[in-house]
């Protein structure tokens, strides 16, 4: 009746298990009451959860992102400690089979459930404003993605409670996750997580694919696309192209595991390697797709706060789309060590180096943009700051392990783990912090709290380098990754510094939550009432703070590159005001909750073989989605009234507040009425 | 959809559903490209593991080419009578449409029930997937072509319903198109399975 699920599977017998499990008990009924108490069920479902707002849907995913960052950031420390105190042979406190899922746990949390969200949370809340459209492509689609990621999240958080989660490592490597090695339900939650998540993200890959290619602003050629716009529709032709193969590898492990198959088996003619090539071919794109977007906000950033125009433009682009055709043959510099031969080893080599002469155009253009600008230090620009000298130490260490001589000694190191966390931490974190930051005001209509931002700042960029510098240093006495204990003591000084670099991590995360408890707090103080809170080059910052809802009241017309800049500068040309016209929008819809929904159910009775289950999650999504197939009324109109009620509303706002600037400029700094009338 | 683009005032439905179709029609080429890689990595597992027959039976040992062959004319047979269906919409011929619809349906509806037949029978000879790698890929890489085909199959009836209770309009007229673009993309990828597995299988 329940396959392999038994009142066995909830591990009772871990104390730090349980104690985890009772604080999201707590908290889980703390906030359902509260919603509850203030009935605000209704308003979450029929406003953000049914919602087919691609600004909502940006906010959820990070909303989702940053409590599995806490989530993975737990785990992080918990090895850290373990590692500290397992020295010269010592048992630490987790027991082997514990650390072995925490490690796995972490790598998966953090690339798919915090990166992943990240990114595409700021690809929803910025592209099609910056491109001047009103929703994406398909915006049922854009919602039913969030879900699929949502209930994949919390499948990896049932594993917690109920069952294991995968010991293997965050990519599973065959054969040791192969049904031989890993009899759990530990690879299976790794699985349906990943598969369900998986098609979520290529459903949005072709979603913003669509949207950037065809739903531009009148003007807006794709060379006039801010470098955000285009950074994220490379990082959309990357998921488009690898995903699909982690879906197809992933289905073949789940092949081997259920149906007893020989892809990757010792026996029966299987060929593990044939999976460690597939992940990659997957796993190296999955890279370039979580840091150009962050490339991409790095350079809206700089050119903002140096109030200059991007130093070389077209480079900037022509280098995005050299790394994004690069990332794809460089895979196998995962595994040198394979024994593909010296000819093969050399070619992945160089091209893995070639990859640092794009990325360093890339720093030079930031470094020349900067360059006899007038520079605000705002917080925005220290992560940006700490990037480029971060993520440049980062590629230096790459192009060290992409000589396959140095990469044998290397390989599995723990030189290997402080390389990669120097360019994702130094790379994407901190590009999502400064990304967060920047187009936060955009979002909710009032800054974050500069003082906290900084004080997060300068705890992670200290933190990072006291907790990874001292890996590279264990590397070279011979430490390697993924260590339960370690017999040599002389290793446990640089392990409890490491440590202390992660506690340091640890005070940035609680600035950052202070600064949104502060932010919130003093939201009237800092207001964005003009909707242009950085004097901003781009089409995001012509609206109003939060975008209304149909984005633009009539659509942009874009003549140069950072159009938005050039406009205001032409701000004394007085346009004659067109009317409105009424503005066609789509409807919320339950089908992307309801739907995804059911895939959890099939996701958690495939985990542990309850057959029954999952058929009858399969007829929910069948069903589910023939009820959304049989809809017709799935778009409305906004009236012209309406539209123009509430642009209105916006402009004497506007006119209302500031009162330290003078009218002319703080019109000059609205936006509004410089539109050239499009439907005229 | 919010497709407004730019247009001029009286003909704004037209437009937006003008557009509405185009995007619908490109985002599905989209997604067919991004399927094709999930081909793609079946076809390079099968091409590494095709010589992993663990003792078992080989590609030329087990595979009926004249059997293939019926199987592979059903379902070019069945994109042509798709490609007539969508001259009769371009046509309003609405009852046409229907006709081809279910000639084609039963034309793939037979290509999967052959192909049932085939699965079926070599698990009854002893060749099942789980005896050798090599039988592993080859039944996942067919395998995953037939359950194509049978979404394939079910969406034909969906839009079977669909033309009877709406008839041709600006909701099914898109659909009806992607399906087209779905079937004819099935039918080449059938075509790579016939020649890289079953032909060279047996040269």
């Amino acid at each position: 009746m329940f396959g392999k699920l038994s009142l066995e599977s909830i591990p009772y017998h871990e104390p730090i298990i349980m104690v985890v499990a009772a604080f999201m008990a707590i908290g889980g009924i703390a906030l359902l009451g509260a919603l509850t108490y203030y009935r605000k069920w209704g308003w979450l479902w029929n406003e953000w959860f049914t919602s087919v707002d691609h600004k909502k849907l940006g906010i959820m995913y990070f909303i989702v992102a940053l409590v599995m960052l806490l989530r993975g950031f737990s785990d992080a420390i918990m090895m850290r400690t373990q590692q500290a105190m397992a020295a010269g042979g010592a048992a630490g406190y987790l027991p082997p089979e514990h650390y072995d899922q925490i490690f796995t746990a972490h790598g998966v949390i953090m690339i798919f459930f915090v990166a992943m969200p990240m990114v595409i949370g700021l690809m929803n809340l910025v592209v099609p404003l910056q491109i001047g459209a009103r929703d994406v492509a398909f915006p049922f689609l854009n919602n039913l993605s969030f879900w699929l990621f949502a209930v994949a999240a919390i499948l990896v958080n049932i594993s917690l409670v109920v069952g294991e989660f995968a010991k293997t490592g965050w990519l599973a490597y065959a054969p040791l996750s192969g049904i031989e090695f890993s009899p759990g339900v530990g690879v299976d939650y790794w699985i349906w997580a990943l598969q369900i998540s998986g098609i979520g993200t290529t459903l949005t890959g072709i979603n913003f694919f669509v949207t950037i290619l065809k739903m531009r602003t009148k003007g807006m050629t794709m060379f006039r696309m801010p470098i955000f716009t285009w950074t994220s529709l490379c990082a959309n032709v990357l998921i488009i192209a690898s995903f699909p193969i982690l879906t197809a590898t992933i289905a073949l492990l789940t092949l081997d595991r259920y149906f007893g198959m020989h892809f990757f088996t010792n026996d029966f003619g299987g060929n593990m390697m044939m999976y460690v090539n597939l992940i990659w071919a997957w796993g190296h794109p999955e890279v370039y797709i979580l840091i150009l977007p962050a490339f991409g906000v790095f350079s809206e950033v700089i050119s903002t706060f140096a109030r200059k125009r991007l130093f070389g433009y077209m480079t900037m682009v022509w280098a995005t789309i050299a790394i994004t055709l690069l990332s794809f043959i460089v895979w196998l510099h995962h595994f040198f060590t394979m024994g593909a031969g010296a000819n093969v080893n050399a070619f992945f080599g160089i091209m893995t180096m070639i990859i640092a002469i794009p990325t360093g155009v890339k720093v030079f253009n930031w470094l020349f943009t900067m360059f006899r600008g007038s520079l605000e230090l705002t917080s925005p620009v220290l992560w940006t700051l700490g990037f480029i000298i971060t993520f440049t130490l980062g590629g230096m260490t790459g192009v060290m392990l992409a000589v396959p001589a140095a990469n044998f000694v290397l390989h599995n190191s723990l030189f290997v783990i402080a390389h990669f966390h120097n360019v994702i931490i130094g790379g994407v974190v901190f590009g999502m912090m400064a990304g967060l930051t920047f187009w936060f005001p955009k979002a909710f209509g009032f800054t974050l709290s500069e003082k906290w931002g900084k004080r997060s700042f300068w705890c992670w960029f200290i933190g990072f380098y006291v907790a990874f510098m001292p890996l590279y240093v264990l590397a070279f006495f011979g430490a390697v990754r993924r260590m339960q204990s370690y017999a040599n003591p002389e290793w446990q000084p640089w392990m409890i510094l490491a440590w202390v670099g992660a506690v340091i991590i640890m005070m940035g995360i609680a600035c950052t939550v202070i600064q949104f408890w502060v932010s919130i707090r003093d939201r009237k103080l800092n207001a964005d009432v003009t909707g242009d809170p950085w004097d901003g080059r781009t089409l995001e910052w012509s609206t109003s703070s939060p975008a209304p809802f149909y984005n633009f009241a009539r659509l942009p017309e874009v003549g140069d590159i950072d159009s938005f800049w050039s406009q205001k500068e032409r701000s004394n040309e007085e346009l004659e005001e067109a009317p409105y016209t009424d503005i066609h929008m789509p409807r919320n819809t339950v089908a992307g909750p309801v739907i995804s929904f059911f895939a959890l159910i099939i996701g958690f009775a495939l985990v542990w073989h309850i057959w029954w289950l999952a058929g009858v999650g399969a007829i929910g999504v069948f069903v589910s989605f023939m009820a959304r197939v049989f809809n017709d009324d799935i778009d409305y109109y906004v009236s012209a009234e309406e539209v123009e009620r509430i642009e209105r509303a916006h402009q004497q706002r506007v006119k209302n507040s500031d009162p330290y600037k003078p009218s002319s400029e703080v019109e000059g700094r609205d936006g509004k009425q410089r539109y050239v009338e499009v439907n005229a | 959809m919010a497709t407004d683009t730019l247009h001029h005032e009286g003909s704004v439905v037209h437009h937006e559903h003008h557009d509405a179709t185009e995007t619908k029609l490109f985002g599905f080429w989209v997604y067919l490209m991004s399927d094709l890689v999930i081909f793609g990595s079946l076809f390079a597992t099968y091409a590494v593991l095709m010589k992993g027959t663990a003792g078992g039976p080989s590609a030329a040992e087990i595979f009926e080419l004249p059997f293939v062959l019926v199987e592979t004319f059903l379902l070019l047979f069945s994109s042509f009578t798709f490609g007539m269906g969508v001259l009769a919409m371009n046509a309003e011929r609405l009852g046409q449409v229907k006709a081809w619809l279910g000639i084609t349906f039963v034309l793939g509806a037979a290509f999967v029930g052959m192909e049932i037949y085939e699965f079926q029978h070599l698990i009854h000879e002893g060749y099942g997937p789980d005896k050798s790698a090599f039988l592993s890929s080859f039944f996942t890489l067919v395998g995953t072509h037939g359950l194509h085909v049978t979404f394939g199959l079910i969406w034909i009836l969906v839009m079977l319903i669909q033309l009877s209770t709406k008839g041709l309009n600006d909701m099914t007229r898109p659909r009806i198109l992607c399906l087209s673009l779905f079937w004819h993309f099935l039918d080449i990828v059938w075509i790579c399975v016939f020649s890289f597995v079953y032909l060279m299988g047996v040269l």
